[in-house]
């Protein structure tokens, strides 16, 4: 067993917190995967006959206002939901640290261009900016994705050259440049693969901070098109429903989406503590 | 501690007056939540939005207006038959051409300014001349020209007719035809504002029985009785407090708790509940002259194709759209007799859900599998057209018509309708006043108004339409309306789903509600005991 | 401090590249929304025609550029235009309702402080226990809440069911009366004037939004406490201290603490700016007259005045935000200098 192996063995024995997000992880990756197949009822069909009743043996998470099956619907929107997260988080991370790196790497004029383009996203309230791209460029899956990817980057904009820059002049570097490699063969080679483990660890809490950020989008009426299964979408629909007693419609979806963000943000817990090199004794 | 309770301690540190008045002053106070409040207190200006028509008709006062009637089940609504005096006492033809106005002598705006018959003219040349929709609305009513008002002494007022329009007497009693004061105003105009807009929009300038108290845009207006109102009787009110809820989780709770007295324009789904409950009052008036539709952009192929039409007309879930969207509070109109024995509108369409007709019918027009269309709802009303759209696209999906929906912004949804290049949509339209021919004029008339948003254009109805506008004898008005509506259900450039409610919940010691045709509240007519 | 004064301009000069971008951006953002604000507000009957005379009045038919400067040339005179919606100049609007909004941010960046202090130290003291663990259940659980979600149940609950919270539905109660506006935060004011009866009030109306919010910050500043304490306790002078006898609550809070504070202050000022754009839903379900609610309901009616107001003053006190927060980290740590 290699050291890594070990030591994660290690860190998940230790703490069962993480334990439990990795199966949850995989939950929801399987969820994704063969959601469409396991799911009892057809998300779509409605039946108003049947509509907004409580859960019992044939509708677990019971019905909505269509009469749609709940438990159906919570299934089928995890692939949407862990698209929208995973695609917006892969985009904001693929283009936030290679910011990152360059500015890192560097310094000078590309560093301080790059930084104000950073600053200047931060200086908006994100939440509002990603709401003015969804409402300017309309409410589609992709500029959902596109609105959320902009508002993480500077994430990793920031977190990139902080660590590229910290590791400009490490030996290892240093080793590289000196037997003749390019600059962007060592950005690649060296670089790059040090500053993984702590960018993982973003990544896995921004997931759940993509799902909240499609999750608000929908509340407020800038969410996917219906009847799509979101669980954003149902939370908001399901809302309506509250304060006339029926609690399953938002329940169960907001349960989910809790659960889901709940799973990301152990996972960055977990993963940091993985990669800690001063826990790693 | 309740809200109540702790308003009572509150009140009574602030005031250190006695609980006895206090609670007399609560029965004299009004609580009343809405989900958006106005944003103008002048029906004239640029965007005022449909809360200021409430306003305006609390606080300014017009020549005439409508008296009530109590309906079948109880409740009260205002009669369009039944035209009374407000700050006319009366009128009559002094011409074929014109109508005289005699003003009260003892009316007096809220300022202790008397209200003359050159406050009204000047108040007619407004709006005739500010432009969009209080403009539009006057033209309704042949009321166009600023030549046409003539102040003839204090207390007499002149209005020369271009035509013999039967509108041009209602179309006074609507919210638009306000009288202001015109020197107060005057004092604030500018050279870019002739008309005193900007400074109208934010203070009142009325002679009408509540006068403004305060008011934060986007979260309270308080009203207070102007005791001085002479137009008609005092009103019991003494204060009303509207707050913004946006919420209608939040304002259903609060009028179900009794923290407030009345709260307005519910969705039908929690009126039906409360109703149902019997904490509160609930009444509900179907909405006049109104309709939810399913439309067809009769340009946008193949809505070209009139079998189309009608197989979509055949094709909708209109029970399971009453039952799960509207939850029964709104009458059907589907399933009716073929041809129109009634002349009124609106009334149900011969059509009913049947499938193996419309696709029957599809077939025939060429489309045996289908097409892809796009419904297009206003995401402003999303409460409803949403899940009515979702139940519209699974239905259209069993005949082969595989729809999407697209969610237009609500800012978005007059521009879209004025571009009119919408295939398939969900929507409402509704007239002030209550005649067959003013819908059909607005809707479905070939001069193309915005709000016949299917571009239907049928040189024969619009025939029927122009002559009924002006019809003087009974029986051929009612043959020509007759004729068409059973165009529309032919043509079926829109397919009726429901004439829906106006549902208002309210504390049962609340009397006097009535319904208004503006879909406002008029707080005159209301006491609490 | 005639340095510290330099400091501060220079950084503010530094600022101003970023809030010129923000100015642009957000300008060509709301001309690219697509309510047409003329079709709006040409109210319910306009034809094409008086479509295009209110275009006209609202001098949206000149080109972009010409707008661009138009607007410019207004922000130059500290006009921000007037809202379409509320007919009220924007400035006022915001003027007026910001202090709703921090006052709401405040109070539940204050409640979130109040756990996660403790609840981060006490998991930094034992890390790998249960207390530990359970700080992070609890905090993640946290942040992984939907706030509208959360808002939504808490109102069901205690105000619906339970009937302890007011209703929800603004700064105050609808026989409170508002407070002289001194500072324009209710609690601030009425405690002023002596209004104990109107401070009751607008506390209980501020509990369960401040709840809702405050569990949402939970998260960042628990995990910053814990981390920090965690680094500060491993650390030489902590062992010095402690094998010089010091007891263990002076070691934990007058040498630890104290130094674990510095991280958590700037993630304080990150999450106060965050939570101050975040709570717009917040505001939204909880019908708080704020400047978050205004903002949403202004972008849904492409009414572009107040959503650029919004965001500039946003922008704007983002950058105080940080330069505060810069200042106060070199009073807490005179070895940090400020760098410009």
């Amino acid at each position: 067993m290699s050291p890594a192996l070990r030591h994660m063995r290690y860190v998940l024995a230790e703490n069962p917190v993480t334990a439990g997000a990795f199966v949850g992880f995989a939950l929801l990756i399987a969820l994704a995967l063969f959601g469409p197949m396991i799911a009892p009822f057809d998300p779509l069909a409605s039946d108003t006959d049947i509509a907004l009743q409580p859960p019992s043996l044939a509708h677990w998470f019971g019905t909505d206002h269509l009469g749609r099956d709940i438990l159906s619907r919570v299934i089928v929107a995890a692939r949407l939901d862990m698209q929208i997260a995973l695609a917006a988080v892969a985009l904001s991370f693929v283009f936030g640290s290679l910011l990152g790196v360059l500015a890192g790497w560097y310094g000078g004029g590309i560093d301080r261009a790059i930084g104000r383009v950073v600053d200047t996203i931060m200086a908006f309230p994100l939440f509002v900016l990603a709401m003015g791209i969804v409402a300017a460029l309309g409410n589609t899956v992709g500029n959902i994705i596109y609105a959320t990817a902009i508002i993480n980057l500077p994430f990793y904009a920031r977190m990139a050259r902080a660590e590229t820059n910290a590791r400009r002049d490490a030996g290892f570097v240093e080793a590289a440049r000196l037997s003749g490699n390019s600059d962007a063969r060592i950005l690649a080679a060296q670089v790059f693969p040090n500053i993984l483990p702590p960018m993982m660890v973003q990544v896995s809490l921004n997931l759940g901070y993509a799902i909240l950020n499609a999750a608000g989008l929908s509340f407020i009426g800038l969410g996917v098109r219906p009847p799509t299964p979101e669980w954003g979408i149902m939370v908001a629909e399901g809302a309506t429903y509250i304060v006339s007693g029926e609690w399953w419609i938002a329940l169960f979806p907001g349960l989910v989406l809790m659960a889901a963000v709940f799973c990301f943000n152990l996972l960055g817990d977990g993963l940091r503590d993985i990669i800690d090199p001063r826990r790693r004794t | 501690m309740n809200a109540m309770l702790r308003g009572l301690c509150l009140a009574t540190a602030l005031a250190t007056c006695a609980v006895p008045a206090l609670a007399q002053s609560r029965d004299e106070t009004l609580l009343v939540v809405v989900e958006s409040g106005t944003n103008s207190l002048d029906i004239h200006a640029v965007g005022a939005n449909p809360a200021s028509y409430g306003v305006v008709w609390n606080i300014y006062d017009r020549l005439l207006s409508y008296g009530t009637k109590t309906m079948p089940d109880g409740s009260l609504s205002y009669d369009h038959t039944n035209i009374k005096p407000e700050l006319a006492e009366s009128w009559k033809f002094t011409a074929d051409d014109e109508i005289t106005f005699y003003l009260r002598k003892d009316a007096k705006f809220h300022d202790g300014t008397p209200i003359t018959a050159k406050d009204v003219k000047w108040s007619f040349d407004r709006m005739v001349a500010v432009g969009g929709f209080p403009t539009f609305q006057m033209k309704a009513g042949s009321l166009e020209k600023p030549e046409q008002f003539i102040a003839v002494d204090d207390h007499t007022f002149r209005v020369k007719l271009l035509r013999k329009d039967k509108l041009t007497v209602p179309d006074l009693g609507v919210p638009v035809p306000i009288v202001l004061n015109s020197e107060l105003i005057k004092k604030h105009a500018t050279e870019k504002d002739p008309w005193g807009l900007e400074w109208s929009k934010l203070n009142d300038a009325g002679g009408g029985a509540y006068k403004v108290e305060s008011w934060k845009p986007g979260e309270q207006l308080v009203l207070a009785r102007y005791d001085d109102w002479k137009s008609g009787p005092l009103p019991k009110l003494k204060k009303v407090v509207i707050r913004d809820v946006p919420s209608a989780g939040n304002r259903r709770a609060l009028v179900e708790r009794g923290d407030v007295d009345l709260s307005f324009d519910l969705p039908p789904k929690d009126s039906q509940e409360l109703a149902k409950g019997g904490k509160v009052k609930v009444t509900g008036t179907p909405i006049e002259n109104s309709l939810w539709y399913t439309g067809m952009g009769v340009k946008q192929p193949p809505f070209d194709n009139v079998k189309v039409r009608q197989a979509v007309a055949y094709a909708l879930p209109y029970q399971k759209i009453m039952d799960a969207v509207v939850y029964g509070r709104a009458i059907p109109m589907f399933g009716g007799p073929a041809t129109p024995t009634k002349a009124v509108w609106p009334q149900p369409s011969p059509y009913n859900t049947d499938m193996a007709k419309a696709r029957k019918l599809l077939a025939e027009a060429g489309f045996p599998n289908g097409f892809e269309t796009v419904i297009h709802i206003n995401q402003g009303v999303a409460s409803l057209s949403e899940p009515m759209a979702t139940l519209v696209q699974e239905s259209l999906g069993q005949i082969g018509i595989k729809a999407t929906i697209n969610k237009v912004p609500g800012a978005n949804w007059r521009a879209a309708m004025l571009k009119k290049d919408m295939p398939l949509f969900i929507d409402t339209f509704a007239g002030w006043l209550n005649y067959p021919d003013y819908y059909f004029f607005w809707g479905y008339h070939g001069q193309n108004a915005v709000f016949n948003v299917m571009s239907y254009q049928n040189p024969e109805m619009d025939k029927l339409i122009d002559a009924s506008r002006f019809e003087t004898d009974a029986k051929k008005y009612e043959d020509q309306v007759k004729g068409f509506v059973k165009m529309a259900w032919d043509d079926v450039p829109r397919a009726p789903l429901f004439q829906y409610y106006l549902d208002a919940a309210m504390g049962k010691n609340v009397q006097g509600y009535t319904y208004w045709f503006h879909r406002a509240i008029d707080f005159r007519s209301i006491s609490k005991k | 401090m005639p340095v510290l004064v330099s400091l501060v301009l220079r950084r503010l000069l530094g600022a101003l590249p970023s809030i010129a971008a923000v100015v642009v951006v957000t300008f060509v953002l709301t001309r690219a929304l697509p309510g047409d604000p003329a079709a709006y507000f040409a109210g319910p009957a306009a034809d094409a025609q008086s479509v295009e005379e209110i275009r006209r009045k609202l001098g949206l038919d000149k080109p972009l550029p010409v707008q661009f400067l138009a607007y410019l040339g207004d922000l130059a005179q500290g006009e921000m235009g007037t809202s379409l919606i509320t007919g009220q100049p924007v400035s006022a609007d915001i003027l007026a309702r910001l202090p709703a909004s921090v006052e709401l941010t405040l109070c539940g960046l204050a409640l979130a402080l109040a756990v996660s202090l403790p609840l981060g130290v006490a998991a930094a003291t034992r890390p790998g226990s249960w207390v530990d663990h359970m700080a992070r259940v609890i905090s993640t659980a946290g942040v992984s809440l939907p706030v509208f979600f959360t808002g939504l149940l808490l109102v069901y609950i205690f105000y619906y069911l339970l009937g302890w919270a007011p209703a929800p539905m603004g700064r105050l109660d609808l026989f409170a009366s508002a407070p002289t506006t001194i500072t324009g935060f209710y609690l601030v004011d009425s405690l002023i004037t002596g209004q104990f009866a109107t401070f009751r009030a607008a506390a209980a109306q501020l509990v369960l939004p401040a709840l809702t919010l405050g569990l949402f910050a939970l998260a960042p500043l628990t995990r910053m406490t814990r981390a920090s304490m965690l680094g500060v306790l491993g650390s030489d002078f902590i062992r010095t201290a402690r094998a010089g006898g010091l007891s263990r609550g002076t070691v934990l809070v007058t040498y630890a603490l104290r130094n674990a504070l510095l991280p958590v202050v700037t993630t304080l000022g990150m999450v106060f700016s965050f939570l101050l754009g975040a709570n717009v839903l917040v505001e939204k379900v909880f019908a708080w007259p704020g400047i978050g609610s205004y903002a949403i309901e202004a972008l849904v009616a492409s009414d572009y005045a107040p959503v650029q107001g919004f965001i500039l003053t946003m922008a704007i006190m983002y950058v105080g935000l940080n330069l505060m927060i810069d200042i106060l980290y070199g009073l807490i740590d005179p070895r940090v200098r400020i760098e410009a």
